[in-house]
């Protein structure tokens, strides 16, 4: 039998700029020129200091989604940003969707 | 090993130009997007695009898959014969540990080499993270939860091919997460190479549908059926939730649609959310004589008319 290894959430650990980077398989420059045409980290001061921005899960999500819709479309940042906001959006609906018992 | 018709996947023929290779990618792309498709087998099918267009997208290794699958059609049997791929030097640029988990065996055993190549020239370089979903019960997060994974993680052999190896991990869920959180694994990603620490494996957390609850960010919903008299009377009714028991008092004079808050009895963060109960009420059917005779009775003493705000 395997160790039981722990799961830390990502709200207990934040992610800071290179640790996205790495985890979305980008250049540190990726993520900086993302923050600052507003599709991650929306309500950050794009003109503060990079090394001070800090990512949780919705973050790391959105960025692995904007990812890939540029990659498989190529798609602008501002595009992909816009899909991500519409997913997220269709997923809040989903979810808030009451059901019986 | 089943052979892989590439051509087949995209829909495309074998002397398909590269913009049209591009272009049956993105509408396929566009047809399976896992946020968006219906389909039950999306994501399996996506990840079949995606191979597909990683060997057609890229000249070296559509050359290669081109003279190895002469002949063979999808499904059928297929051992690459040996250093089938002398003949083509791979320039290593390619794809990466993650994406090959995410590949059949296929992929792995024809292009498995070139990635191992590319990966020997890097020095200490830290192992690649992985990403995963993970689905819960609603229940699993008001405990703690554990549960077994198997990943599938590619690891280089000998011979310098990355091979798909099994890994079976036990991980402990926290209590208290939430939809669309991420479980961070430290070192549970892809190796490290020379001796470089291994990458992360980060689980994005979902809850499997509920009969009884839903859950929106860290308050969880559950509908509480009662009967006409506890509506209109007020009543203690002993119910179970998630983490237990409850007795709740319903107010006199409720009606349908009415929320109760047990307030911190929703998902157990750190911050914890709410657990609201909505108030159904539910009117005994008018199946026997004596129901009949209490329904008419309601009526004629009661003189209630519920559309009196239409102006009926």
């Amino acid at each position: 039998m395997s160790e039981e290894i722990s799961g830390v959430s990502l709200e207990d650990a934040l992610l800071n700029l290179d640790e996205l980077a790495a985890s979305c398989n980008v250049s540190r420059e990726w993520v900086i020129k993302h923050v600052q045409c507003g599709v991650l980290l929306e309500n950050t001061d794009a003109d503060s200091d990079p090394t001070m921005w800090v990512f949780g899960s919705r973050s790391l999500i959105r960025a692995r989604r904007i990812l890939a819709l540029e990659k498989d479309f190529d798609s602008t940042p501002e595009l992909a940003g816009l899909v991500a906001d519409l997913v997220e959006e269709i997923e809040y609906l989903r979810k808030s969707s009451p059901t019986k018992v | 090993m089943e052979f892989k018709d590439y051509y087949k996947t995209l829909g495309i023929s074998r002397d398909a130009s590269a913009e049209e290779i591009k272009k049956a990618f993105r509408r396929l792309a566009r047809k399976y997007h896992p946020d968006v498709s219906k389909a039950a087998d999306a994501e399996q099918k996506m990840k079949e695009v995606n191979e597909a267009y990683t060997v057609l997208s890229d000249a070296e290794k559509r050359a290669a898959y081109d003279q190895l699958g002469h002949g063979y059609q999808a499904g059928k049997e297929f051992r690459p014969p040996p250093n089938w791929d002398t003949d083509f030097e791979f320039s290593g640029r390619g794809f990466s540990g993650a994406q090959a988990s995410d590949f059949s065996d296929f992929f792995s055993e024809l292009f498995g080499r070139m990635g191992g190549s590319a990966r020997h020239t890097q020095n200490r370089t830290r192992g690649e993270d992985h990403h995963a979903k993970i689905m819960l019960d609603l229940e699993d997060t008001y405990r703690g939860a554990s549960r077994s994974l198997t990943l599938r993680i590619p690891r280089v052999d000998n011979n310098g091919q990355i091979k798909l190896a099994e890994h079976k991990i036990n991980v402990r869920i926290p209590k208290g997460v939430h939809e669309g959180q991420v479980i961070r694994l430290a070192g549970q990603g892809g190796p490290g190479m020379v001796g470089a620490p291994a990458g992360d494996l980060f689980l994005e957390v979902h809850f499997n549908p509920h009969a009884r609850y839903r859950v929106e960010n860290k308050d969880v919903y559950a509908t509480l059926p009662i009967s006409p008299w506890e509506a209109a009377l007020g009543a203690t009714v002993k119910l179970p939730v998630p983490d237990g028991w409850v007795e709740v008092r319903i107010p006199e004079g409720s009606q349908t649609g009415r929320k109760l808050r047990l307030k911190g009895r929703g998902i157990p963060a750190a911050t914890p959310g709410d657990l609201y109960l909505v108030l159904e009420v539910v009117l005994p059917p008018a199946t026997t004589p004596k129901a009949k005779e209490i329904y008419q009775m309601m009526a004629r003493e009661l003189a209630f008319d519920p559309r009196k705000k239409m102006g009926v």
